[in-house]
C-alpha cells in the first residue's frame, strides 16, 4: 500500500482512516445511503460501526477500499486519499473479512492464506512460513493446512478468512459482521480470540455489526449510526452506556445499561481492599457483573479474587455500586 | 433367405475400415468441440463482460440451433463443396448454445461472497477469471461439454451424407444397399463412441476438481 | 441465387404429390403425431416422479442416454425391422426416431421442473393442509408450467428439425427436397428444401411460444429463449 506489506512500523505516520464530508448516492435509491459523513478512526484501535438495517456502515466500510466508490467526499487512509491509489493496489494492503467468509473452495487453506502474498510476489520460503506463523495466530491445527475449505466446520472456515485477510501483514482490517453466521458458542470464542489477537498486532480495525452486544464488547470506541449514515454518537462502549447522547441511542442500546457497564469492568481493574476471609472466591477474569451476581446469589457482600490460588484482593458490593456512578 | 442381422465374417474383413473410419469420426468431433469452444469462451466472456449481449448471443446461436441439421449441411454444400468446412461449420454451430449458456452459467454461480473476496484482496478482472472463476465454474462447463461432444457424436453419422462420415459412412452404406451388418455396426459404434467420450469427460472432471470429493 | 428464386416461383413446384404444401402436410402429419405420442409419454411420467421427488439419478440418466442414440442411426436401425415387420419403409422408422429423440428431453425436463420447485413452498403447502393431489394440480403444476412448456417447445422444434430424416428411408416431408435435390445436383432444390424446413422450424418455435403465452397462468411468465437456454436440460 503506502507502505511495504509485511511490515508494521508503530512510528510512522499516524495510520488513521479519516472519512471527510463523504456522501454515497445509490442509483435508483430512496435518498442517500451515506449522507455528508465525517468520521476518524483512531490507529492501533477497533472501531465499531454499529446501527440498524439501512444505516450505511456497511456502504461506509465498503467505500474505504473503494468497493464501493463515494458520490462526494474524501477518505484518507494513512495520509493519502484512497482515490489517488489505484484501487487493487490499495486493496492489497487492505485487510478484508466478511460474514460467509469467501473461502476459495478450489484451493486449500494454506492456499487460500498465501492469497494476497503471492498477488504480491513473495518468495515460497517466505509464505511458507507465514503460513505456519497465521494459523498459529488463529489457533488452526496446523495439520489443516493441505484441507480444503469444504471440509471446515464453519468457525474454522471463518479463521481461515481472519488470517487470509492477515497474510501481508496489513496495518488495517475491514471486517463486515464476520461472527454473524456461526452459532453462539462459537461466535463467543471467536469474538474473545479476536480481542486476544488484537491486543498483539494493533491493528486498525473497522469492524461492523448490527448487535449492540458484539459492539460493547469488542469495540475500543463505539460508533452508533442512524438511517443515512448519520451519527448519533461516536465514544468508547463505557461512555455510551454511561452517558447515551440521545433517545434513539438510549433505545438502540437497550434495557438494563447500568448493568451492563459492570459487565465492562474487570474485578482486578478496581480498587481492591486488603482483608481476606471471604467464602466466596472469584477469578480476575471475572466481570463487576459476574461478582455482583455471584453475591446476590451467596447472599455476601464481598468476595475474595484468587489467581491461581495466590490471593489479591477482596471486592466489596461498595465498591461495585461506586463504579455505576 | 432372409438377411441375417449381422454378418460377423463382414466385421472382421473390415476391421481396416473400421478403424478408419473411427478416426474420422473422431476427428470430426474433436475439431467441432474443439473449435466451438474457443468460439463460444470468447462470446461469453464478452456476453458476462457487456450483459446486455447475452441476449442477442443466444437469440443468434439459438438461431443456429433451431436450423435441422441437414438444411444446415445442405445450405452449406453450394457455398464450401462437400467438405470437411462445410461438415465443420455446422457441427461448430450447433455446439455454441450449450456451450455458451454452460459457461456463463458456470460463471455465474460462483459464490458472491468469494467473488466479493478476491476483489477486496486485490484481485484484477483478467487474473480474477482465469485463478478464481473458471476453475471454479469447470464441473458446469464440463457438463456442457459433455452434453455438446455427446451431441455432435451423432450429427457426425449425418455428415455421411455429404461426403464425410466417420460411422455414419457405415450406416448410410447399409441404407443403400439394404444389408444390415454395416448399419447395425455403425449404429452400435457411435452409441459406444458417444458414451465413452461422456465417461471420458467425467473422468477429466474429477481430475481437475479435486476439492469436490 | 436467381436459380432458388426460380425455383419458388415454379407453379408446378406448388401442386401435386410432389409439391410443396404437400410436403408440408406431410412433414407436420409425422411432426405432430410424434409429438403427441411423445407428450403423452414424457409429460405425466416426469410429472408425477418429479412429484415424489425420487429416482433423480434415473431422470438425469434417461437424458443423457437419449442423446448419446443419433436419430439418424435409429432411423437406420429401425427400416429393416420396420419392413420385417410389414410396417413399410419410411414413415414409421422416422417416428420411432423422433419420438425418441422428444420423450427424454421432455420426461427429465418435467421432472426437473415439478420436483425442482421451492421446497419451503411444498412445504407450507402441505403444512396448510393440501392434499396431495391439490399439490400437485394448484402449486407444482402452475409453478413448473414455464419450464415444461419451454421443453415442449424445444422437442417440437427438434423433431420438425429431424424429420427430413424419413426421406433417407423413402418417405416424403420436405427432407424429400433435399435428398432429390442432391441425388440430381439440383442445388436450387436443395437449397428450397433446407430454407423451408428452417422456416417450418422457426415457425413451430414462434408458435408454440404463442401458445405458451395462451395456456400459462397469468402471473407465470413464459421463459424467454435466453432463459429457455438456461434451463432446459
Amino acid at each position: 500500500m503506502f507502505r511495504t506489506p509485511g511490515s508494521y512500523d508503530p512510528y510512522m505516520s499516524d495510520p488513521a482512516i479519516r472519512l471527510e464530508q463523504v456522501t454515497k448516492v445509490f442509483p435508483g435509491g430512496d435518498g442517500a445511503a451515506v449522507n455528508d459523513l465525517t468520521l476518524e478512526m483512531p490507529s492501533g484501535q477497533l472501531t465499531i460501526l454499529v446501527g440498524p438495517s439501512g444505516c450505511g456502515k456497511t456502504t461506509t466500510l465498503r467505500m474505504i477500499n473503494r468497493l464501493i466508490e463515494p458520490t462526494s467526499g474524501r477518505i484518507i487512509v494513512d495520509g493519502r486519499d484512497v482515490a489517488s491509489v489505484e484501487a487493487h493496489e490499495l486493496r492489497r494492503g487492505i485487510g478484508y473479512v466478511i460474514q460467509q467468509v469467501g473461502l476459495f473452495g478450489h484451493r486449500t487453506v494454506g492456499d487460500n492464506i498465501a492469497t494476497v502474498p503471492r498477488l504480491l510476489g513473495w518468495d515460497d520460503a517466505r509464505i511458507d512460513a507465514r503460513i505456519d506463523e497465521l494459523m498459529q495466530l488463529v489457533s488452526l491445527d496446523p495439520g489443516l493446512v493441505n484441507r480444503y475449505p469444504g471440509e471446515l466446520s464453519g468457525g474454522q472456515q471463518q479463521r481461515v478468512g481472519v488470517a487470509r485477510a492477515l497474510a501481508a501483514d496489513p496495518p488495517v482490517l475491514l471486517m463486515d459482521e464476520p461472527f454473524g453466521a456461526v452459532d453462539p458458542i462459537v461466535r463467543e470464542r471467536l469474538q474473545d480470540e479476536l480481542v486476544a489477537l488484537q491486543s498483539r498486532l494493533h491493528k486498525t480495525i473497522v469492524f461492523v455489526t448490527h448487535d449492540v452486544d458484539e459492539a460493547i464488547k469488542l469495540g475500543d470506541r463505539v460508533v452508533l449510526m442512524n438511517i443515512g449514515g448519520v451519527v448519533e454518537q461516536a465514544a468508547p462502549p463505557a461512555e455510551l452506556l454511561a452517558r447515551p447522547a440521545s433517545d434513539f441511542v438510549k433505545q438502540f442500546i437497550g434495557a438494563r445499561r447500568g448493568l451492563r457497564r459492570l459487565s465492562l469492568i474487570k474485578v482486578t481493574d478496581v480498587d481492591l481492599e486488603q482483608r481476606e476471609g471471604s467464602a466466596l472466591r472469584l477469578s480476575p477474569h471475572d466481570t463487576l457483573l459476574d461478582a455482583l451476581d455471584a453475591m446476590l446469589r451467596d447472599h455476601v457482600n464481598e468476595a475474595d479474587v484468587h489467581d491461581d490460588g495466590r490471593y489479591i484482593g477482596t471486592l466489596t458490593m461498595e465498591r461495585i455500586s461506586s463504579e455505576v456512578r | 433367405m432372409k438377411e441375417p442381422f449381422i454378418r460377423w465374417n463382414w466385421i472382421s474383413g473390415h476391421l481396416g475400415e473400421i478403424g478408419a473410419r473411427t478416426v474420422q469420426h473422431l476427428e470430426l468431433t474433436g475439431i467441432a468441440v474443439g473449435v466451438g469452444f474457443v468460439i463460444a469462451m470468447s462470446l461469453s466472456i464478452l456476453a458476462l463482460r457487456r450483459r446486455w449481449t447475452y441476449s442477442p448471443i443466444t437469440w443468434f446461436t439459438g438461431i443456429l440451433y433451431t436450423i435441422p441439421s441437414i438444411a444446415l449441411f445442405a445450405l452449406l454444400v453450394p457455398i464450401t463443396g462437400l467438405t470437411i468446412l462445410t461438415a465443420e461449420i455446422g457441427l461448430v454451430s450447433y455446439t455454441l448454445l450449450i456451450l455458451i449458456r454452460n459457461i456463463v452459467a458456470g460463471i455465474d454461480g460462483v459464490p458472491a461472497a468469494t467473488r466479493d473476496a478476491a476483489v477486496a484482496m486485490g484481485y484484477r478482472p483478467w487474473r480474477m477469471f482465469f485463478e478464481i472463476e473458471l476453475p471454479l465454474a469447470t464441473p458446469v462447463i464440463i457438463a456442457g461439454l459433455r452434453i455438446a461432444t455427446v451431441t455432435t457424436v451423432g450429427l457426425v453419422t449425418l455428415t455421411a451424407l455429404i461426403g464425410q462420415g466417420g460411422y455414419g459412412y457405415f450406416i448410410n452404406d447399409g441404407l443403400r444397399r439394404f444389408f444390415n451388418t454395416p448399419l447395425f455396426v455403425g449404429a452400435a459404434l457411435s452409441v459406444a463412441l458417444a458414451v465413452a467420450l461422456d465417461v471420458a469427460l467425467v473422468l477429466v472432471e474429477r481430475a481437475l476438481t479435486p476439492w469436490r470429493r | 441465387m436467381a436459380a432458388i428464386v426460380h425455383w419458388f416461383t415454379t407453379a408446378a413446384h406448388w401442386h401435386g404429390p410432389d409439391g410443396v404444401p404437400m410436403r408440408v402436410l406431410e412433414h407436420l402429419e409425422l411432426s405432430g403425431l410424434a409429438m403427441v405420442a411423445a407428450t403423452a409419454a414424457a409429460i405425466p411420467a416426469g410429472i408425477l416422479l418429479g412429484h415424489t421427488r425420487r429416482g433423480g439419478l434415473f431422470a438425469i440418466s434417461v437424458v443423457n442416454i437419449g442423446r448419446a442414440i443419433p436419430s439418424f442411426a435409429i432411423v437406420a436401425v429401425a427400416l429393416p425391422v420396420s419392413i420385417s415387420l410389414g410396417l413399410g419403409l419410411g414413415f414409421w422408422p422416422t417416428f420411432l426416431a423422433v419420438f425418441l429423440l422428444a420423450v427424454p428431453p421432455m420426461f427429465t425436463n418435467a421432472y426437473t421442473a415439478i420436483g425442482g420447485v421451492d421446497p419451503q413452498i411444498v412445504d407450507a403447502a402441505r403444512g396448510m393442509g393440501l392434499r396431495e393431489r391439490e399439490l400437485l394440480v394448484g402449486v407444482e403444476l402452475p409453478l413448473g408450467a414455464p419450464v415444461i412448456m419451454a421443453a415442449v417447445r424445444v422437442a417440437a422444434v427438434q423433431v420438425v428439425a429431424t424429420v427430413p430424416l424419413a426421406a433417407l428411408v423413402g418417405w416424403g416431408g420436405l427432407g424429400r427436397f433435399i435428398i432429390d435435390g442432391l441425388a440430381q445436383y439440383d442445388m436450387a432444390q436443395v437449397f428450397a428444401g433446407a430454407l423451408l424446413v428452417a422456416a417450418l422450424a422457426i415457425l413451430t418455435e414462434v408458435g408454440f411460444g404463442l401458445l405458451e403465452h395462451v395456456v400459462l397462468p397469468p402471473g407465470v411468465r413464459r421463459l424467454s429463449r435466453a432463459e429457455a437456454a438456461s434451463t432446459v436440460v
